[in-house]
């Protein structure tokens, strides 16, 4: 999906306005003034037979993430259905190197997975209408960070003193689909320290290539 | 000396707008833009700017605006409301024409008729910074247009002229008709399987509605509910503007221009692009009927419409003298029922 979105990125095919990958199918946004549907089924079907590209360099972003309690608004309750103590839940979490699989719901909001199978848990019955920037969430074999404060039906289990989404940047979204992600545990004295870097603009996420 | 519009009271939802924020659809970030591009191209066309320059969107009410530059040239359009010009001899300039304005004088848009929103271009357009290649304001992420909101009493908005040349001020003489369509054009899916077989029978014959529950980012409809044929949740796919999602509840939603990038609901149908202008001119109350064609006859049907927006661009004649308007006949309409949903 994301060497297809990528191929047909760089074909620029006339008429072709963008492409949006997600889990298991790709959107392809065109404009009918300049193309057509039957034209581009069979040029990008041409790019799907096109198996010669290169892997993928993959890069692997540390995210820092704290899991204290005022962090964690659904810890205590994710913590009693998971059967899992609170440090169980953060260590189990922060312990994966989850997939950035798509970017969706809201600016640069990464669906990453897959969760370890006991922190598979459903989304709240009642959705929050307020979940704060930077919060930390899971829900059903996935994990997220809200980038923007939103309404959201996610369990919050930490959050990340730093930015993820900023209008200003190129690109201006932190991850990008079919990036690595690790978080590592901060303590609550860590997150003040690393907010005031991060919006100073003092914080630099740490980010490494790894083999695809 | 900095030339710009002074916002003395805003309206009830303004915001700058221009063709929409392409290319991070990828990284979630919703296009928005006009809702009636059509009418928002004609505004263009009318104040002598390229189609893609932003102008200001006025849903239901509009803004008083105090011109503070040597001279102005604006144009609305999308909408029957005139231009109501204050002062000491108050005047009413009808929509679809040019108006040039001079330092200090003050207008106002009333209630949007005939439509949710109008447009309101400027010669020469906005002094702002665009937001990834686009000043189209999206409220929800505090995106783009005037510091990222609607606008508020006292913005001054900067503009990249401060006077316009003398000339014959200029009107369309022919627009788009703005009632609402007898049918919506409709290509059926991407999820048709997801639905009970009936459903899609109900939704191509149902008399729906436009709910109080709409904003720039859809609608509901009220009328007959849809059923899905199992789970109403789906794997989150990519959304393209005009998808209509049916979430548990079995209402469909039109999803318009600040529409999420993807989404976890079926999606029984999508409008075709050349009815999108009309089908973001609706509010709440106004009736929603669908007829589905094929992607090749939507394809037909969206190059025609730009033949028809190009002749009424082509078409734009030097204005007449506009007679006195009867400013009773014209306030005595009500505002539009329901509200544009706050929640943003």
């Amino acid at each position: 999906m994301l060497s297809l979105h990528e191929r047909i990125r760089a074909a620029a095919l006339p008429g072709v306005v963008e492409s949006v990958p997600t889990f298991r199918s790709l959107l392809v946004h065109y404009d009918p003034l300049v193309t057509s549907s039957a034209a581009l089924v069979k040029a990008v079907g041409d790019m799907i037979e096109d198996t010669g590209s290169a892997p993928r360099r993959a890069r692997i972003w540390r995210i820092p993430v704290c899991y204290a309690p005022e962090f964690a608004p659904d810890m205590a309750d994710v913590s009693e259905r998971s059967g899992l103590s609170p440090e169980q839940v953060a260590e189990c979490h922060a312990a994966t190197r989850y997939h950035v699989y798509m970017i969706g719901f809201l600016p640069g909001f990464p669906y990453m997975g897959d969760v370890a199978p006991e922190l598979v848990l459903p989304r709240r019955k009642d959705p929050r209408t307020r979940v704060p920037a930077g919060a930390i969430a899971i829900a059903t074999n996935l994990t997220a960070i809200y980038t923007l404060e939103s309404p959201g039906g996610w369990n919050l289990i930490g959050a990340t003193p730093i930015r993820s989404f900023d209008a200003r940047w190129t690109p201006p979204a932190l991850l990008a689909p079919g990036d690595g992600v690790l978080f590592s545990p901060i303590t609550a004295q860590e997150f003040g320290e690393i907010r005031a870097a991060s919006e100073a603009g003092n914080y630099k996420v740490v980010c490494e290539d790894a083999a695809p | 000396m900095t030339a710009f519009l002074k916002i003395q009271e805003p309206g009830i939802h303004s915001t700058i707008q221009d063709l929409g924020r392409f290319g991070y659809q990828d990284l979630g970030v919703p296009v928005s833009g006009a809702l009636d591009a059509t009418s928002f191209r004609l505004a263009n066309a009318l104040a002598g700017n390229d189609e893609k320059m932003a102008a200001i969107e006025i849903l239901l009410q509009g803004p008083t605006i105090e011109v503070c530059a040597e001279t102005v040239s604006i144009a609305l359009a999308g909408t029957s409301t005139p231009i109501e010009v204050l002062g000491e001899t108050p005047r009413l300039v009808p929509p679809w024409q040019s108006l040039m304005l001079r330092r200090g004088e003050v207008f106002r848009i009333g209630p949007v008729r005939e439509s949710v929103g109008c447009y309101l271009a400027i010669e020469g357009g906005f002094d702002l910074e665009p937001i990834l290649g686009s000043l189209s304001t999206y409220v929800r992420a505090g995106l783009g247009g005037f510091n990222g909101g609607r606008l508020a009493q006292g913005d001054e908005l900067p503009l990249r002229q401060d006077s316009v040349p003398e000339r014959t001020e200029v009107r369309l003489a022919k627009w788009p008709d703005l009632a609402p369509r007898e049918r919506l054009r409709v290509v059926l899916g991407p999820q048709l399987g997801d639905f009970k077989e009936d459903s899609v029978e109900t939704f191509l014959n149902a008399a729906y509605r436009v709910s109080p529950q709409a904003d720039r980012m859809g609608f509901r409809l009220d009328g007959p509910p849809l059923s899905h044929a199992g789970d109403f949740n789906i794997v989150s796919d990519g959304i393209a503007t005009g998808a209509i999602q049916v979430p548990g509840s079995g209402q469909p939603i039109v999803l318009l221009a600040d529409r999420q990038t993807t989404g976890g609901y079926p999606k029984i149908a999508t409008i075709i692009s050349a009815d999108l202008p009309a089908a973001g001119r609706l509010k709440p109350g106004d009736p929603v009927r669908f007829i589905a064609v094929e992607v090749k006859q939507a394809e037909a049907i969206r190059r025609k419409d730009e033949e028809e927006i190009m002749a009424m661009i082509a078409g734009i004649v030097p204005a007449r003298e506009s007679g006195n308007l009867d400013l009773g006949s014209l306030y005595g309409s009500n505002l539009v029922s329901g509200v544009v949903s706050s929640d943003e």
